[in-house]
């Protein structure tokens, strides 16, 4: 019998995985071939998707990208070729898979299982390793978890980069009766997707992780808060908690320990800025997602006013492997104080976009050249934007600067959750920095003016600007506007969005002075 | 597409009974209404209030924080463009216009025909692959004018089919 892999994450089945899959199904009803399908997740080789792959004894070969017209041809190919020797000539054919240079390059860590497995098959995940993290875990007094993660150097991947363990810790060593791990999974960066991918493709790592953060700092409820976009995710998780709680992974007894953790997922509603840790957990009490003064920490007085952990999603999945292979392992990779490896999404306009996991230290150069493959629409690369949509757009001369937390400081910018977006030639960059404006103007929680005015008047300033009216003076009024959100603002909201504003405004002075001047209007 | 209900206070009741166990419930059953209505109805947000003991306001002050919550009936698909920033770079501002101007109206409006609501969403974490839309949960991606057209066309069609 032969087995074939047909991805199922949400941009796949945006290209056709779902009708693909039914069209094979059908294909084998009628040519009455013994056909055993497993829908995997993603390997993120999305130029690649729909991506198919047949089992055979030299490892799975893929094919891809595969229409539903292709099937036909692939198939009887396929079907009447050796197991070994599959037919290679077919123009889709790519070899085994992990021979692809872009996967075989990377250093898959956290997404090690990753369009590997079945997502919900409980017994390919064991298979591969899943749960030894919990395994040692549970031999492991609560505090030597604590140290474990410290130890590794493991930053929050979910773009403030502050120590994983450092924050354990706190709440480990704070008494209380209840205390709560919250998975941050609004993931609203735009040109983001490895959590996405995480949730849909190893739901059960990210289980295994909020497990052992829970045994580490004394946690029995765990909440995962997902933003609303994300349908697929939610309906992958919900069954993979429910698969879980029938292995007695989840419960009463994590794996008859005596220690109870349970686990829901929580929808959010469309709102940016729960994303920001405080605001996600008013919105998890059941309020406005209002961003709360620090101190208190969360980990000191979070949900409910209960020391809590909250962890994005790539952070508490990278646990296990570390629990598993040893802190030492981990920081094995990686150098200076970015330890590890980082899950970067290549997106927007470049030929090769997908995940790329991959040890500290890559130039974004690399990255979008040699993994990216260029621009997409064939034209050169004007504008890299790391971070997200409070990261700086970065011009040529800093491609070069390698993907590292300090290195990126250093220079103004910031990796945040790794979304890597590219712009080709043709994009105007002073329509890009007024975006930035109107985009924290939208999505702002109006608790402080400089991010809740401050944005709207950017927003006019800049339109001013590109109108070419009071040229000098509204340069400088946008200096000035950005400095005081810099400033004056309660949260990275208002507080960034001066850098992708002024890193466009600086480098690329040419694209906000296009019209002539005219001088004199108001 | 999907089918919905028109509202009554025993059906808001029994939704809100089966989540009042949970912790911090309000957002959840915001969730479990609109799911089952297709809007929250303003009507119920009293009784809302009610079940869980604070103001209306209070209620209200959360319904107008979130996007996704909405207090009309959509229409019969809701159409989310993707504005964010790895859209943009393969041309979703194009697209914006281009559905405006198919669809003859702008975000958060409703088509006379009552065919088409149109919103603006902020990534749908398919940028691998933009630009993308969302048609109630589906995703669609590298959407084109044209695809878009071949999209709306497919929508209507369907309709017609289901009638
Ligand atoms: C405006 C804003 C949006 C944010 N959005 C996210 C998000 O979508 N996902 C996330 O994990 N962290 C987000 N963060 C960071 C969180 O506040 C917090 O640092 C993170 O959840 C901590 O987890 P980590 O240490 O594992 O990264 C955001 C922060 C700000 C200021
Ligand atoms: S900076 Fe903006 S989003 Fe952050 S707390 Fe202030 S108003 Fe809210
Ligand atoms: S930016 Fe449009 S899907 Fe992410």
């Amino acid at each position: 019998m032969t087995t074939i892999y047909i991805p199922r994450d949400t941009t796949t089945i945006s290209l056709g995985a779902d009708k693909l899959a039914d069209e094979i199904v059908n294909f084998a009803a009628d040519k009455q071939l013994e056909l055993s399908i497993i829908r995997n997740g993603s390997r993120g080789l999305y130029w690649l998707e729909p991506m198919i792959e047949i089992e055979t004894s030299a490892g799975r070969i893929a094919y891809g990208p595969v229409m539903i017209e292709d099937i036909n041809y692939l198939m009887t190919s396929v079907m009447a070729s050796a197991s070994a020797n599959v037919y290679t000539d077919h123009p889709l054919y790519l070899g085994l898979t992990e021979d692809i240079p872009y996967l075989r390059d990377q250093q898959r860590l956290t997404f090690a299982r990753v369009g590997i497995i079945d997502p919900l098959s409980i017994e390919h995940f064991l298979q591969h390793g899943g749960f030894q993290g919990l395994k040692h875990a549970l031999t492991k007094k609560p505090a030597e978890i604590v140290v474990d993660i410290t130890d590794s150097g493991l930053r929050g991947r979910g773009g403030a980069a502050f120590p994983t363990g450092i924050k354990w810790q706190t709440v480990l060593l704070t008494e209380s009766d209840q205390k709560y791990i919250v998975c941050n999974a609004d993931e609203g960066d735009s040109g983001t997707f490895a959590d996405r991918m995480i949730m849909e493709s190893d739901p059960f790592s990210l289980i295994e992780g909020m497990i052992i953060a829970g045994l580490a700092v004394g946690a029995t409820r765990g909440y995962i808060y997902l933003r609303e976009e994300y349908r697929l995710a939610q309906q992958v998780l919900e069954q993979a908690i429910h698969v879980a709680e029938e292995h007695h992974y989840l419960g009463e007894q994590v794996h008859g320990s005596g220690h109870e953790f349970r686990l829901e997922v929580r929808m959010g509603a469309g709102a940016y800025i729960c994303g920001e840790e405080t605001a996600l957990l008013d919105s998890l009490e059941g309020k406005r997602g209002m961003v709360r003064t620090k101190p208190p920490v969360p980990a000191v007085a979070g949900l409910f006013g209960k020391p809590t952990v909250v962890n994005n999603v790539l952070s508490l999945a990278t646990v296990p492997v570390i629990l598993a292979r040893g802190s030492q392992f981990y920081k094995d990779y990686g150098l200076g104080r970015s330890r590890g490896t980082i899950p970067l999404q290549l997106a927007g306009n470049v030929r090769h976009a997908g995940l790329v996991e991959v040890a500290f230290g890559i130039s974004l150069r690399k990255l979008v050249t040699y993994f990216g493959g260029g621009t997409r629409t064939g034209k050169p690369i004007k504008a890299i934007q790391v971070g997200g949509p409070l990261g700086a757009y970065l011009p040529t001369a800093q491609w070069d600067t390698p993907l590292d937390y300090e290195a990126f400081t250093d220079i103004g910018a910031i990796l945040g959750h790794g979304g890597v977006v590219v712009f080709d030639d043709t994009v105007d960059m002073a329509e890009q920095a007024q975006f930035a404006m109107e985009f924290c103007a939208i999505e702002s929680c109006g608790k402080c003016t400089p991010c809740r005015i401050g944005s709207t008047r950017g927003v006019e300033v800049l339109e001013k600007i590109r109108q070419g009216t009071q040229r000098e003076k509204n340069s400088q009024l946008l200096i000035d506007l950005c400095e005081t959100m810099e400033l004056g603002s309660l949260c990275a909201m208002g507080g960034m969005t001066p850098f992708p504003v002024l890193s466009a405004f600086n480098n690329f002075r040419e694209d906000f002075f296009q019209s002539l001047e005219r001088d004199g209007e108001i | 597409m999907v089918q919905h209900l028109n509202w009554d206070p025993a059906t808001i009741s029994r939704i809100a009974r089966k989540h009042l166990d949970q912790e911090g419930a309000l957002l959840p059953v915001l969730h479990s209404i609109q799911t089952e209505f297709g809007h929250i109805p303003p009507d119920c947000v009293g009784q809302i209030a009610d079940l869980f003991n604070v103001s209306a306001a209070e209620v209200h002050g959360v319904l107008s924080f979130y996007p996704f919550f909405r207090s009309t009936p959509p229409g019969r698909h809701t159409i989310q463009i993707c504005r964010a920033e790895a859209c943009q770079s393969m041309g979703s501002r194009l697209l914006e216009r281009h559905a405006k101007l198919t669809l003859g109206i702008d975000f958060h409006q409703t088509s006379a025909d009552g065919e088409f609501t149109l919103e603006p969403v902020y990534c749908l974490g398919n940028c691998a692959c933009s630009p993308s839309i969302r048609v109630g949960t589906q995703i669609f991606s590298h959407v084109d004018s044209a695809r878009f057209d071949a999209l709306i066309d497919d929508l209507q069609t369907n309709i017609l089919e289901v009638k």
